[in-house]
């Protein structure tokens, strides 16, 4: 797939990089020999690239005309510059339609390939998401004039939306898509609202006309009735077959304002995305509010005072293209020597040296709503693991990383994520990028306690903290309340399942907040959630029982005081560590005889009865028990037996080294493994 | 392409490999008396006559049903591996002799005497030697008997399993009760004390009160050896599938443990002492073949499948081999004829390959292993070296299912239904403590 993306559009595109997507491809092989992998690439860099470079000019010279060596930037006033992201609900269509305006405005030549050129990762690609948002710089013609229409390509889910947050404010307006079968999804009102909220134009664009089953009118009817855009705002195309695209680039220079930032102004520049390039550090995406930056500029970052020389900078179209300024109002790149992430901060604001200015708002950072453990499945992988997943969050800051160790999985991390399909993203590139072979916990989500005990409050040097991990669950008596993570969840489907739907909110503990009608039969619901009830299988569920036609979403709606207890689990009176949960009081029973239920199944009979228990501070709460053997032995054991005999012994003997001692209960890993893991699908 | 001729090449250079690591770590340490074990000029001697006339259907033993007669070849292969295998063990006397199956009553006395001849004209086989054959009980088996006699056997071990006809037919058996009891009548007449009988528990759809009521029936008119097995579900076998679907069900793990312990209860208050896991005797008319198994004595194999443990002498070797020969008829025969002997596999025994075969089959036994029998096979650790500082043995120790005294180690009653839950940890202690020593020799190296 990395190859064919270097055949398709390497024309415009420095080599290096695609050697660096080269190198990543190489490093997927067993990771014992990413070394080598490495150096052998490296060398053959080396003796390439003068091949590498005329194939690329001479490319270049019969590429597109708009794609000029060095474009001068001031040729584009804020008037004639329009900035907008393209939000979606999961599969509508925005990574399509991307692909038709690249295409149409040149940035990438047309032919049957060019499927989501955006979406460069192989999980982007697999599932059909975009996890990580993307920046591409359009020329468009319209009434004799040439636009700059920079379109910033954001993540479908609500797990990203504060990727989806940061690209909006370098925007002055979006594409809203929607599906002309599905009609408005969960997602799709979540995203609305987002970019509601930042007071931005709202174009609506019904997809999928070319559908047999499409229905535009009804859509366009549901937008009405949802969002309150009029009808005839609606533009209905077919990003697959290219109908109307262009009617969209000419309503995005029609409706859409113009920034309305001045180059007059001192340089200000926010910075809203960033990538990390092994070999050029920090590539930083950003959206200039004022004045301009030139190659060779002292800038400053106001996050960490620190200061740096501009070595390049340019346009992404989608790939880098250098130019020598950029003015305000405009989208670009920005490489000045930072070495880590963690230096160009999203939402950082950048300035001149010489000319100080109030730094933007900047955004709250992302934060974790979902925590599971990690652990290699195999600890002798230990650190081939850890260095695939320094890897993998240097470009994902979200991820929060923490060492964590479980008697039963080992050395180990905890890892925090901004929602399920995010760590099943993480996981899946784990697998797919470094061959990474893991065990995840069920996931959890972190609570909250507000501290009575003065004495721990000077330790913690706080009142309220936050609980990850469940061995830290403080007492309830120094403890004044609890907090659970809350989220509105947003639910759309055909009414048949209304019912259905109800009762397993119902059971999940949730609260209705809201229920409308969007069309003859589609019913909006909102629910107010514990986290916790929906991190494992909600959705699954939900779509199950809706034959796939319920949609789902959520957002972050802070914490509630919760009667949440600790529960132990023990084996003959010994509590087992790695099992330890933290559930809320009325959940407790089920939760614990669950538990108790699945460890009864994974633990083997031995020679003495084990009790199986769950219980909440000395109150055991369920048990189950597990019977001791009262005969095993083999009855016939003669002479043709006794290789058989020796070999199954000796299996279970070396099985025996394997086993974890909760007192002299002995318990196989793969028992913790099935009770921690989370259910496969 | 270089795979496969790698493979080629491999397959029987780790086989020498191994013969010579074993030698190589006997002659390095003082360990070479070890690998030659005690009274290697003397072995039992396994015949497995391979045939049967119909499969039953919870076996899955090496059998087949013969398609034509071919009891002359069998006869002439017999007796033509018995002989290399005398001649290779270079046994001075073969102290007992089991011919099992199979059906190996459906083999003509002549063919049994033949290869008793041929047993004594190669090695010392005397007059008290106890020469076992398994007897299927019906008719025909049963009016063969005397002719078994006179060809040499001495003992009758008969398959009765159950006194049940309707579960010997779902158990796909060829006889019924009436022919069972008749079949043990005649064994008895031919050779009072020295019959056993086979009974089976577990069966589908049994209970723990009709199988005691069985069992009583059947004691009062068997012999002074009862083999008391439980039935277990193989796989590939018609009555594993049988169960699999549903068609039938068989008892409850928890269910066959009180019928084990029922009946061990049963035949120690009729008089027969249980001295293996399996076994009971009156009389002391116990196994000697199968204690030579229980006590880890040298013991040839002849036949399609047969498993023998034996220092093969006659080439020189000095450490036990473990040797498993052909397992279908016809190969075994053209294999036979080919080279004497149709032995498939050959695997060396390693000092604690051999100590821990002592110990699993030792433990079988109600006296367990004695410090005087340990000492035979390991002279340098003994039992108390090698268990008594473990905790989990001391654990064992004080929940009353193993002890380790002055008399050596064994099972308690209560215990021998739990061996094989005891087995791994007693193993673990045995790998750790041997490879230990080992090292430390290797470390002072050679004296």
């Amino acid at each position: 797939m990395q190859l064919s993306l270097i055949k398709h559009h390497g024309c415009a595109t420095p080599f290096l990089r695609h050697l660096l997507d080269f190198r990543v491809y190489q490093t997927r092989q067993r990771s014992q020999y990413c070394n080598i992998a490495c150096t052998v690439i490296r060398h053959r860099w080396m003796k390439r690239a003068p091949v590498f470079c005329t194939h690329n000019t001479t490319n270049k010279m019969i590429s597109t005309q708009a794609d000029k060596e060095s474009i001068d930037m001031s040729k584009f006033p804020v008037e004639r510059i329009r900035n907008f992201s393209i939000i979606a609900h999961v599969d509508h269509g925005k990574s399509t339609l991307a692909d038709r305006l690249l295409e149409l405005t040149g940035a990438i030549t047309t032919t049957d390939k060019n499927k989501q050129v955006l979406d460069k990762l192989q999980v982007e690609r697999e599932r059909g998401i975009t996890v990580k948002a993307q920046t591409a710089s359009l020329f468009y013609k319209y009434q004799g004039q040439t636009y700059l229409l920079n379109l910033i390509d954001t993540p479908g889910h609500v797990d990203f939306s504060y990727e989806v947050s940061r690209s909006i404010s370098a925007c002055q307006g979006v594409l809203l898509i929607v599906d002309a079968n599905q009609g408005i999804q969960a997602q799709t009102v979540a995203n609305f609202y987002l970019a509601f909220e930042a007071q931005l134009t709202i174009i609506p664009v019904i997809n999928k006309i070319d559908l047999k089953n499409a229905d535009p009118e009804r859509v366009e009817k549901q937008i009405e009735k949802v969002f309150d855009i009029p009808t005839e705002e609606c533009i209905r195309i077919s990003a697959k077959l290219g109908t109307n695209v262009e009617q969209v680039l000419q309503e995005v220079v029609k409706r859409l304002p113009p920034p309305t930032f001045k180059k007059e102004d001192p340089f200000k520049a926010l910075v809203f995305d960033s990538n990390f390039d092994h070999y050029r550090g920090v590539v930083a995406n950003i959206a200039l509010f004022g004045g301009y930056l030139s190659k060779g500029d002292r800038i400053i970052s106001a996050y960490l005072g620190k200061s740096y020389e501009v070595n390049e900078l340019g346009l992404l179209r989608p790939d880098e293209h250098p130019t020598d300024r950029l003015y305000a109002g405009q989208v670009g790149y920005v490489i000045a020597g930072m070495k880590e992430v963690k230096e160009a901060q999203i939402g950082d604001t950048l300035y001149h040296q010489k000319h100080l200015v109030e730094a933007l708002p900047g955004f709250k950072p992302a934060k974790a709503m979902v925590f599971a453990g990690m652990y290699p499945t195999d600890q002798s992988d230990y650190s081939a693991l850890r260095s695939a997943l320094e890897k993998l969050t240097l470009n994902d800051s979200s991820v929060t990383v923490q060492r964590d160790s479980s008697l039963a999985l080992g050395a180990g991390w905890r890892l925090g994520f901004l929602g399920l399909l995010h760590m099943e993203v993480f996981n899946q590139r784990l697998e797919q990028e470094y061959n990474a072979s893991v065990i995840v916990t069920a996931p959890t989500v972190p609570y909250k306690a507000i501290l009575s005990s003065a004495k721990l409050i000077k330790e913690h040097g706080k009142e309220e903290i936050t609980i990850v991990n469940p061995a830290q669950f403080p007492d309830r008596s120094v403890v004044k309340e609890y907090l659970e993570p809350m989220v509105m969840g947003t639910i759309i489907t055909p009414d048949d399942y209304i019912g259905k739907i109800m009762s397993i909110c119902l059971n999940r503990r949730a609260v209705q907040k809201n229920m409308v009608y969007i069309d003859d039969h589609r019913v909006m619901m909102k629910y107010l959630f514990p986290l916790n009830e929906i991190v494992v299988d909600f959705y699954d569920l939900l779509k199950s029982m809706s034959s796939g036609y319920a949609s789902f979403d959520y957002e972050d709606a802070g914490y509630q005081v919760a009667h949440v207890i600790k529960m132990d689990i023990l084996l003959n009176g010994k509590p087992v560590e790695e099992l330890t949960t933290i559930v809320h009081k009325d959940r407790a029973y089920s939760a614990g005889k669950a538990m108790c239920e699945r460890l009864q199944d994974a633990i083997p009979r031995q020679m003495f009865e084990i009790a199986v228990q769950a219980a909440i501070g000395s109150k055991v709460i369920a048990r189950e028990t597990i019977k001791a053997y009262k005969k095993n032995v083999l009855a016939k054991c003669y002479g043709g037996d006794i290789t058989r005999k020796m070999k199954l012994l000796k299996k279970q003997a070396e099985g025996k080294k394997k086993m974890r001692y909760i007192g002299t209960v002995q318990v196989p890993k793969d028992a913790f493994i099935n009770v921690l893991k989370r259910k496969d699908k | 392409m270089l795979r496969t001729f790698l493979t080629a090449v491999r397959g029987p250079a780790v086989f020498v490999g191994r013969c010579f690591s074993s030698e190589v770590s006997g002659a390095v340490s003082t360990l070479a008396g070890f690998s030659s074990p005690p009274f290697s000029t003397e072995a039992s001697l396994y015949v497995h006559w391979p045939y049967c006339l119909k499969r039953c259907s919870y076996c899955n033993f090496n059998k087949y049903i013969p398609r034509s007669d071919n009891q002359d070849v069998m006869l002439e292969c017999l007796q033509r591996e018995t002989e290399t295998l005398l001649k290779l063990s270079q046994v001075s006397r073969i102290t007992s002799v089991f011919f099992g199956g199979g059906t190996p009553s459906l083999a003509h006395p002549s063919t049994i005497a033949a290869v008793l001849e041929t047993v004594a004209r190669h090695s010392g086989l005397s007059e008290e030697a106890e020469v076992t054959l398994e007897v299927n009980p019906t008719p025909v088996g049963s009016s063969k008997l005397e002719d078994f006699l006179h060809a040499g056997v001495n003992r009758f071990s008969i398959g009765v399993q159950s006194l049940r006809d309707d579960d010997l037919k779902v158990l796909g058996r060829d006889h019924n009760s009436q022919h069972a009891l008749q079949t043990v009548a005649e064994a008895r007449r031919l050779c009072p004390g020295r019959v056993s009988v086979d009974v089976m528990f577990g069966r589908p759809g049994q209970s723990v009160a009709s199988w005691e009521l069985e069992l009583d029936e059947l004691l009062s008119v068997c012999d002074d050896h009862v083999s008391l097995y439980q039935l277990t579900l193989e796989r590939g076998t018609q009555l594993f599938r049988q169960v699999q679907k549903g068609q039938l069900s068989v008892p409850s793990d928890d269910i066959t443990a009180v019928m084990y312990e029922s009946a061990r209860r049963i035949l120690q208050k009729r008089g027969y002492l249980q001295y293996e896991v399996s076994n009971f005797a009156r009389n002391g008319a116990i196994s000697q073949h199968n204690m030579s198994y229980w006590k880890a004595s040298q013991y040839l194999g002849v036949g399609p499948g047969a498993h023998g443990r034996f220092v093969p002498h006659g080439e020189g070797d000095v450490c036990r081999e473990a040797r498993t020969q052909t397992l279908e008829p016809d190969v075994w025969l053209r294999e036979v004829q080919q080279r004497g002997h149709g032995t498939r596999r050959r695997i060396p025994l390693t000092h604690l390959g051999l100590l821990e075969e002592v110990l699993v089959m030792g433990l079988r036994l109600i006296d367990g292993i004695t410090h005087q029998h340990w000492q035979l096979f390991s002279p340098r650790a003994d039992l108390h070296q090698i268990l008594s500082s473990s905790s989990e043995v001391q654990d064992l120790q004080q929940t009353g299912l193993l002890i380790l005294d002055d008399r050596g180690l064994r099972c308690s009653w209560q215990g021998l239904a739990l061996l094989d839950s005891m087995l791994p940890t007693l193993l673990l202690l045995l790998e750790a403590y041997i490879t230990q020593g080992l090292q430390e020799q290797q470390a002072r190296g050679p004296p």
